[in-house]
């Protein structure tokens, strides 16, 4: 390790680990956030979420969007995967499926910044418990 | 891809630490990277979360999900569930105890809903032995800012500004105490940290530098260009091995990334940080006694003036501050005197960490505001008095300290209502007793511990505090007169106006503040000779009621003094001159025939 010699080099530095521990500060205030759960079953998984799910993460941090991004288990649209669910903070959650990387761009560039849905969305028909 | 996108965080704080935490550390390890997911996902190991209660403590992220109570066999559990696929394990959740229904995020907690972390803003949020998530939570910015923007003396106008004062329990400003020391002329000045954390039940220190070593660290270099020291001394007990090596390990590290040494930051300023290791004597977390162990010598208090600010180690000015007070430091630069002032009271500003402990649901670590009340800490957060028992008092300021009754429930606590109170803040220990205490035993309980820890150099202390713990034994035992309460009070009076330091001068503090808020519980000692909470077994009477034995011999057969005599088939007797009061008989008894009184 180079030694900080100015307080500009302490800056960089911060700004560079920042990232690592960002996700936990998330945790802290995620309902102000936009929140996407990635379906992520052994159906989900096989059909690509994981690299759906690496891409939101990365789309979103390289365009400086605070999100909060988790896996869950299976939602039950095995014929639909990957699904996910993206909550934009203070509306109720929405249901997509067939996200692969160019939907998941959509999605970002039009629901998230924009606030308009698009297409593919799966209505849902139950509701959850709370926990 | 370099970014994790979930981060485990289990807790290495000692308490977690002797129930196997670094073992469910190595199980996550292990069960991710059978699938595969060490590069997804980071486990750490992080400084207290403070809900002791429930430990070991397991924070998954971003989700917040709070596991309480985690065993090394529960981890593939988590793994499998949570982790994999997304369900939260039920079980392991955090439970409110009220409604039972299971809490899965931590924001939910009653325990977490009304504290404010300030002094304990890192613990349990980064891995104290990694200098960069520090850096990453503006970690050495306030060091920054005040070398490259600001003079000692704006520094120190900040700090006077803010109004914090000295966490340690006397209370005296921190800003006020810098600002001696710097206009103290000398070639050679000292930082001491004093971590010489000693009140029974308190570990609020311990924690800090166990979970977030770094902010002291920041905080001892900027206390030294204050007031123009270029060496830091941390006076640390050697029964706290963990926070040492956490400690070494942070300065170790600053060091190796140059905010420790010389030219710091490129701005020509000097500073390096040693630790001197303590035996665990309780007098030496009083300044004067500290300095003079670190210098070799006994660890004895000597009369103040002159004060460390004039002349400290070795001779020299020094400034030495608590723990607590050098953690809050690095957030009122970076946030502002204002800020910081906008927190508490009139006279007592920011936040205090509290040891919970005792009769108390969520036995733990807490930060709240200052002018928070005793029924808030007590039932909001500690989740109410064990067992549903009944609160009978709460002792705070530990030996020095005193007991807070009923009737200070709603006391907005800063310094100077619990002075007014007849208690003092102390370093944070929060003792909590239910109806089963007995209040007179309770000062005994301290005063032997001060009784232990007296250096013996001042006669008040020494013998006074001898005699004073004898006749509370003789009240215990059932021996105590009338007289001997105001004789409590006298010598009690003494002992504060003619002891030489802060340790006989608080020590009888326990017993003025039951006899003030108990004399009840003393009287009844003496006068009927009977313990209300029925702790002082001198005082009990066992008594064998002849209507209900039935003569089955099981209380004689099981007496291990061989005081209770009888035939078989007829009632028993126990004789009084005998009898240890050890209670056997009564747990004995089928019939209920043993009475107590």
């Amino acid at each position: 390790m180079n030694k900080i010699k100015s307080l500009a080099d302490l800056k960089k530095l911060q700004s560079d680990v920042q990232s690592k521990i960002k996700l936990r500060e998330k945790g802290d205030h995620s309902e102000n956030l936009v929140q996407i759960k990635v379906s992520m079953a052994t159906c989900g998984i096989a059909s690509g979420a994981k690299e759906t799910m690496t891409y939101f993460i990365e789309e979103l941090d390289h365009q400086g969007i605070d999100a909060v991004i988790t896996q869950t288990g299976c939602m039950g649209y095995c014929y639909a995967e990957p699904t996910i669910e993206l909550t934009m903070p203070g509306q109720p959650p929405v249901v997509y499926g067939f996200v692969t990387k160019a939907k998941a761009l959509e999605i970002i560039e039009k629901h998230i910044k924009l606030n308009e849905m698009v297409d593919g969305i799966i209505p849902v028909t139950y509701n959850s418990i709370e926990n | 891809m370099a970014e994790y996108n979930m981060h485990i965080l289990v807790c290495g704080g000692t308490g977690c630490k002797a129930s196997q935490s670094e073992l469910i550390k190595t199980n996550f390890k292990t069960r991710l990277n059978e699938f595969g997911l060490t590069d997804e996902i980071q486990v750490v190991l992080t400084g207290c979360f403070g809900f002791c209660e429930k430990g070991p403590i397991v924070k998954i992220l971003p989700d917040n999900t709070f596991y309480t109570q985690v065993t090394p066999e529960d981890v593939s559990e988590i793994v499998e569930e949570h982790i994999i696929k997304g369900r939260k394990v039920e079980r392991l959740l955090y439970k409110d105890p009220e409604t039972k229904a299971a809490i899965g995020d931590a924001k939910g907690m009653d325990f977490y809903k009304k504290q404010i972390r300030i002094a304990l803003r890192n613990c349990g949020f980064i891995n104290p032995e990694n200098i960069e998530e520090y850096i990453g939570r503006d970690g050495y910015a306030a060091l920054g800012t005040c070398l490259s923007e600001k003079t000692p003396d704006e520094v120190i106008q900040m700090i006077k500004d803010s109004g914090l004062r000295g966490r340690g329990g006397g209370g005296f400003p921190t800003g006020l105490k810098w600002d001696l020391t710097r206009k103290s002329e000398s070639d050679q000045k000292y930082v001491v940290c004093n971590a010489d954390e000693g009140d029974p039940g308190a570990f609020m220190d311990r924690s800090i530098l166990e979970g977030d070593p770094h902010s002291v660290l920041e905080a001892m270099a900027i206390c030294g260009y204050c007031i123009g020291a270029d060496k830091g001394l941390v006076y640390i007990r050697a029964e706290y091995p963990l926070a040492i090596e956490r400690l070494k390990i942070a300065i170790n590290q600053a060091r190796e990334y140059g905010l420790l040494g010389n030219d710091i930051l490129g701005a020509g300023f000097n500073f390096d940080v040693e630790i001197r290791y303590g035996a665990g004597a309780f007098v030496c977390g009083e300044e004067t006694a500290l300095i003079h162990s670190m210098e070799g010598k006994r660890g004895e208090p000597t009369v103040k003036p002159p004060f460390p600010a004039e002349k400290g180690y070795n001779g020299k000015p020094t400034n030495v501050n608590n723990v607590e007070t050098f953690a809050n430091i690095p957030v009122i630069i970076n946030k502002g005197a204002e800020w910081f002032a906008s927190i508490g009271t009139a006279n007592s500003k920011g936040t205090k960490v509290f040891a919970l402990a005792g009769k108390i649901n969520n036995v733990g670590l807490i930060e709240v505001p200052m002018g928070i009340t005793l029924r808030e800490i007590i039932y909001d957060i500690g989740g109410g008095i064990k067992d549903g028992r009944e609160f009978k008092a709460v002792q705070t300021g530990g030996p020095s300290g005193g007991c807070l009754t009923k009737s200070f429930l709603d006391t907005p606590i800063d310094y100077d209502n619990l002075v007014a109170a007849g208690s003092m803040m102390g370093s944070g220990g929060m003792i909590v007793l239910d109806d089963t205490d007995c209040m007179v035993a309770i000062a005994k309980f301290y005063l032997e511990f001060t009784l232990d820890e007296s250096c013996g150099k001042c006669a008040p202390c020494r013998i006074g505090n001898k005699r004073l713990h004898e006749i509370l034994e003789k009240i215990t035992v059932g021996d105590g007169k009338i007289e001997d309460l105001d004789r409590l009070r006298m010598l009690s009076t003494v002992i504060k106006d003619t002891s030489l330091c802060g340790l006989g001068q608080t020590s009888p503090n326990p017993v003025l503040s039951t006899l003030d808020h108990f004399y009840d519980e003393y009287l009844a000692h003496v006068t009927s000779h009977k313990c209300v909470a029925g702790q002082c077994k001198a005082l009990m009477h066992y008594s064998i009621d002849a209507e209900r034995c039935t003569g089955c011999t099981l209380c004689f057969r099981n007496c291990p003094v061989g005081a209770i005599s009888g035939e078989r088939r007829a009632p028993h007797y126990i004789d009084q001159s005998l009898c240890i009061k050890c209670g056997v008989c009564f747990e004995k008894c089928k019939f209920d025939a043993v009475l107590i009184a």
